[in-house]
């Protein structure tokens, strides 16, 4: 195949590029990583990215790409192998239907939970509880969500309880246990024995860290 | 590939419904309407929208899906003719990109304006102005949206329904966020889409959904005192 040039904007800490980072891996995608500064966005991040100015964006040859779950639609549909979505049209929409819930629902609740003031906060992690409650009562026994291989919502579901792992014990607030989530716990476990998971996430102290720093920054 | 039974669970006064609707009938898909009582779900709704509990939920041989954005590119996977989404895989991702932005940013600010009052309201009618901006600005600059007169595609149905219903969610509920002065490429491309003939012949009448609308703003008003 012909050079392509492959870039991804992304900032070390954010889940949403982690995601996209992991697609690319899966299939074996050469990219060039550009970290942005979101305290001093870069001129091309403006450019490529003017409704939303965030990371992450994937740019193809010169052609920018926004919106995390649509930038791994299109590397699925771009690079054929390894497929991350399902191949029959009814198994795609479930993954399309789940993966949606987990960006739509799950993730803004448990971020309201880490960000809200004390008075808020028990409302905010009823929200998220409920939430995740969904998706344990989905997730089973099976390694992957909807085959035999890393898939779309394995990718956005393992992704987002490793970030919840790191916020919760940061801000003090336990939202994932091994009792009350063990299908989604023991789906964190696995996921570190999953090589392009593993190799991909940030360390967790690294993260720890960050929160910390960034909740100290917000009060 | 043989036939499907195919069944859409709705409502009249939805957009999301009629984009669903728009869909099936681009792709000649026969199917089975069942309107469904918003307030008083049936166990049918619940039973197949146990996460949401609402509609559109598309029915194929018994199994449910729901979300009207997932549900479109389903019906674009399984019926192959006349492609609903684009074909190049960039023009997708540039028609799914502006999906989410106006589902995110427009309907769903709308919806805020429409079941909130005071400063809240103030700030999702603010929202969605500069929602407007950026689609004006941006979405118009890219030509992404085909020009109506040569048919309907994915993006065009998601913006389609939204903008078809407005008029009567601002009149009924008593606010403004749409200015066809401001906004002179929309207000355009809106006029021609309410001239299809796929959209047109069977829009529900604008009084009944104004006074669906303004129904709805009363309950809000009363059930916040």
């Amino acid at each position: 195949m012909a050079h392509e040039e492959v870039k991804l904007f992304g900032m070390w800490s954010s889940p949403f590029v982690r995601i996209v980072e992991v697609a690319l891996k899966i299939k074996g995608v050469q990219y060039e990583y550009i970290e942005e500064d979101l305290q001093n966005k870069s001129s091309l991040l403006l450019k490529y990215n003017p409704v939303y100015k965030k990371v992450p964006v994937l740019l193809h040859n010169g052609k920018p790409i926004a919106e995390s779950l649509v930038i791994v639609e299109y590397i699925d549909e771009t690079w054929k192998d390894n497929p991350i979505l399902p191949q029959d049209s009814f198994e795609r929409a479930q993954a399309r239907f789940w993966a949606k819930l987990i960006d739509d629902k799950c993730m803004p609740s448990l971020w309201r939970v880490f960000r809200s003031k004390d008075n808020e906060q028990e409302k905010a992690t009823e929200e998220a509880l409920e939430n995740l409650k969904i998706l344990e009562n989905e997730l089973t026994d099976k390694r992957f969500f909807g085959g035999e291989t890393i898939g779309l919502v394995d990718i956005a579901a393992k992704i987002t309880v490793y970030w919840v792992q790191v916020a919760q014990e940061v801000a003090g607030v336990g939202i994932i246990s091994s009792q009350n989530f063990p299908v989604l716990f023991k789906w964190i476990d696995d996921l570190l024995s999953c090589n392009v998971l593993k190799e991909t996430m940030p360390p967790k102290d690294k993260l720890a860290a960050f929160f910390r720093t960034h909740s100290k920054a917000s009060k | 590939m043989g036939e499907v039974e195919v069944k859409l669970l709705g409502s009249w006064m939805s957009p999301f419904v009629r984009r669903v609707q728009w869909a099936l009938k681009l792709k000649g898909v026969t199917y089975e309407y069942l309107e469904e009582d918003l307030k008083k779900k049936s166990p049918r709704l619940l039973n197949y929208n146990p996460i949401h509990k609402k509609i559109p939920v598309l029915v194929i041989d018994g199994k449910p899906i729901a979300e009207s954005p997932v549900i479109i590119e389903f019906i674009d996977d399984m019926w192959k003719h006349n492609p609903i989404l684009p074909i190049d895989p960039y023009e997708r991702s540039v028609a799914r990109f502006w999906a989410k932005f106006i589902d995110e940013k427009l309907s769903n600010v709308v919806r805020m304006a429409l079941f909130s009052e005071g400063e809240e309201q103030e700030k999702a009618v603010k929202e969605s102005i500069e929602s407007f901006e950026i689609v004006e600005r941006e979405l118009f600059k890219e030509k992404t949206l085909i020009g109506a007169g040569e048919g309907i595609g994915y993006l065009e149905i998601i913006l389609g329904s939204f903008c078809t219903w407005l008029p009567a969610i601002e009149e009924g509920a008593g606010f403004k966020v749409f200015d066809s002065n401001k906004f002179p490429l929309v207000n355009k491309w809106m006029t021609d889409f309410l001239e299809l003939s796929i959209v047109k012949e069977d829009l529900p009448p604008r009084d009944r959904l104004v006074s669906y609308f303004q129904q709805i703003r009363h309950f809000v008003l009363a059930t916040k005192k």
